[in-house]
């Protein structure tokens, strides 16, 4: 620790105004502040100090992550050898997912980082600390197949147009992670969606176990609709033999569903960081505990997603509407979404109240989405998307009906 | 049910700025503050809840080959439906008139904030837009006709009041000096645009 101090204060002059390197003093400075808590103070005003800024912040953020990143990495090296119906050991799975993640996670962070370093020096202004938590997000909301140069693409696209045309960290209207996955989601479809690319390995096709199927649990349900729906076409034809196959094809379908606590402990297809329910939550705890992430946010997400799929659950029209209420919490990016996306303090709504009404809304545009439209089965991000689009207007409102009440009280008592 | 079908379709799925990006004029220039975009886009829905009935039943009794039948069998064979485009705008220049009154005796205050965009919305495209759907869609019934108008004017005052509101957060982001203004709008927009696509494809 003395050492490391003792380097950079040997840096320091170099990189200050009038040093021989001055150009690069927001990269020294960022280092600077990441190794040791900085003690500068303001020059006028009121100043409360905490040890807790930003990138200790952020820091605890990555820390609530490294659950569900552990967990993806074995969860992939654990698919692939299903996939290949080999029994290897939890430690090569442990290597193999390794080898898969890791490429996909130093891509995320070199591009990101320094795209981050560039728009520092050249607008002269800090350099942000929020990629850190991007930066450890996009890689865990992508699947696991997913070409490198792709990663690098959503990276810069998130970080330029997410956030620093906005200004930076903290100004951001949209989460930047989101904002690559919908990126990728939209421009490359082929590689972030079907049956290939949750496993890896598995789109080169050697040696893959006969009948297969790599795709996740809400995209075999999504399936299943459309097979549902050519089974009716069938039927009205009065097409037996057609009918029969498309029903026997269903059952298979329906089968091949996880149940509640493979969903839950996360044994399951999905994009690397988010099958794990137990180990999001577990992040989740953490950052509750350390009040770092609202409890408000996450409380409603899970509330409002409940309640939506328990009524759809009444109604029943089609197979996605009957997964179980508390599987549906469980499967896809939800519980993701809920812990890690929905409660990001930029994105999210600022008041109290608007946090429940935001949360809320989330969990059921979420399930909305999930439900009724079959080309987007995993409708989390999307709704997450669509929520902050309008986290600041109910803030507006929120605001603005404080205004008046107190407005009322004012003029009661004149 | 079908009603609340065309309701929530008009609104989320067909919506007027995100899914065909019509009325982007007025959706750029008032968007400032969420208070004048809030009047502009009641201004709207109530133009569309008007116009689009109005039309509904120029093209059903006027315009369309054969809907002059109720003057007699001599014309049954005529067909006005080349008229449509000036009917229209006619229908909702008069009515942009009306709102235009209203809004001067009742919000003096709203009217001169709105400025020149509220006579502008006769040529806002959202508003013709709105009317040109409802032939090509070929609603039904007035009933179907009027859900539409009411959810396509909801659907765009919710885009330029969600918009309103990211703007008025933006005046404390440190956007780059040349994005400043209409350049990060159009940047916003697009970003909205994403989050809309969500409901792209549901079949209600």
């Amino acid at each position: 620790m003395k050492a490391l101090r003792r380097l950079l204060d040997n840096i320091k002059p170099h990189v200050q105004k009038g040093g021989k390197f001055e150009k690069l003093h927001s990269t020294f400075d960022a280092f600077e502040t990441l190794l040791f808590v900085p003690n500068h103070t303001n020059k006028n005003g009121v100043h409360v100090r905490d040890a807790i800024d930003m990138k200790r912040t952020m820091a605890a953020v990555v820390l609530a992550l490294v659950p569900a990143l552990l967990f993806g990495i074995w969860n992939t090296g654990y698919q692939h050898f299903l996939s290949l119906g080999q029994e290897v050991g939890f430690w090569a799975e442990v290597l193999h997912g390794a080898i898969e993640v890791m490429p996909i996670i130093m891509v995320s962070y070199i591009v990101g980082l320094g795209v981050e370093f560039a728009f520092a020096q050249m607008r002269g202004h800090e350099v942000n600390e929020g990629f850190l938590v991007s930066g450890m997000l996009i890689p865990l909301v992508l699947p696991v197949g997913i070409p490198l140069w792709m990663v690098a693409v959503a990276t810069v696209f998130a970080v330029v147009i997410g956030k620093e045309v906005f200004g930076g960290t903290g100004m951001n209207i949209w989460n930047p992670a989101l904002i690559a996955r919908a990126f990728l989601f939209f421009a490359y479809p082929s590689k972030m969606s079907g049956d290939m690319v949750w496993i890896s390995g598995l789109s080169s096709g050697t040696g893959v176990v006969d009948g297969f199927s790599g795709a996740t649990p809400l995209g075999d349900a999504g399936s299943t609709v459309a097979l549902t729906n050519s089974l009716t076409a069938a039927l009205e034809k009065g097409d037996t033999l057609a009918a029969t196959g498309l029903q026997h094809q269903i059952d298979i379908t329906l089968a091949k569903m996880p149940t509640l606590w493979d969903s839950f402990v996360g044994i399951i297809p999905g994009s690397i960081g988010e099958t794990s329910t137990l180990a999001i939550l577990l992040g989740a705890a953490f950052l509750i505990y350390t009040g770092i992430a609202s409890w408000k946010v996450m409380v409603s997400v899970f509330l409002g997603g409940f309640v939506m799929a328990l009524g759809f659950n009444g109604i029943g029209m089609n197979p996605l509407m009957d997964i179980p209420a508390l599987q549906q919490l469980c499967l896809g990016g939800f519980a993701f979404g809920a812990v890690f996306m929905a409660t990001d303090p930029v994105s999210a709504t600022r008041t109290e109240c608007g946090k429940w009404i935001y949360g809320f809304l989330i969990g059921v545009f979420a399930i909305i989405i999930r439900v009724f439209n079959p080309a987007y089965p995993e409708g989390m991000m999307l709704a997450i998307l669509l929520m902050n689009t309008f986290a600041p207007l109910i803030d507006y409102f929120m605001v603005q009906g404080n205004i008046n009440r107190r407005l009322k009280r004012a003029s009661v008592n004149a | 049910m079908e009603l609340f079908n065309i309701f929530i379709k008009s609104i989320f799925i067909d919506n007027m700025v995100f899914a065909y990006f019509l009325g982007m004029c007025s959706f750029l220039a008032v968007s400032k503050t969420v208070k004048t975009s809030f009047g502009l886009g009641i201004a709207v829905v109530f133009v569309l809840a008007i116009t689009v009935p109005v039309d509904f039943l120029l093209t059903k009794y006027v315009l369309n080959e054969g809907a002059l039948t109720w003057l007699g069998a001599d014309y049954a064979t005529v067909d006005l439906s080349f008229l449509s485009f000036i009917m229209y705008i006619a229908v909702i220049a008069s009515m942009v008139q009306l709102v235009e009154m209203i809004v001067e005796k009742f919000a003096p205050a709203l009217y001169s904030q709105l400025g020149i965009f509220l006579p502008l919305i006769a040529v806002n495209c959202a508003i013709l837009g709105g009317s040109l759907f409802m032939q090509e869609r070929a609603y039904e019934s007035l009933a179907e006709a009027t859900v539409f108008g009411i959810g396509s004017g909801i659907g765009w005052m919710l885009a330029i009041v969600g918009i309103a509101a990211i703007r008025e957060k933006l005046r404390y982001s440190n956007v780059p000096a040349p994005l400043r203004g209409l350049g990060i709008t159009f940047i916003v927009t697009g970003l909205m645009g994403i989050a809309f696509m969500s409901f792209m494809g549901i079949q209600l």
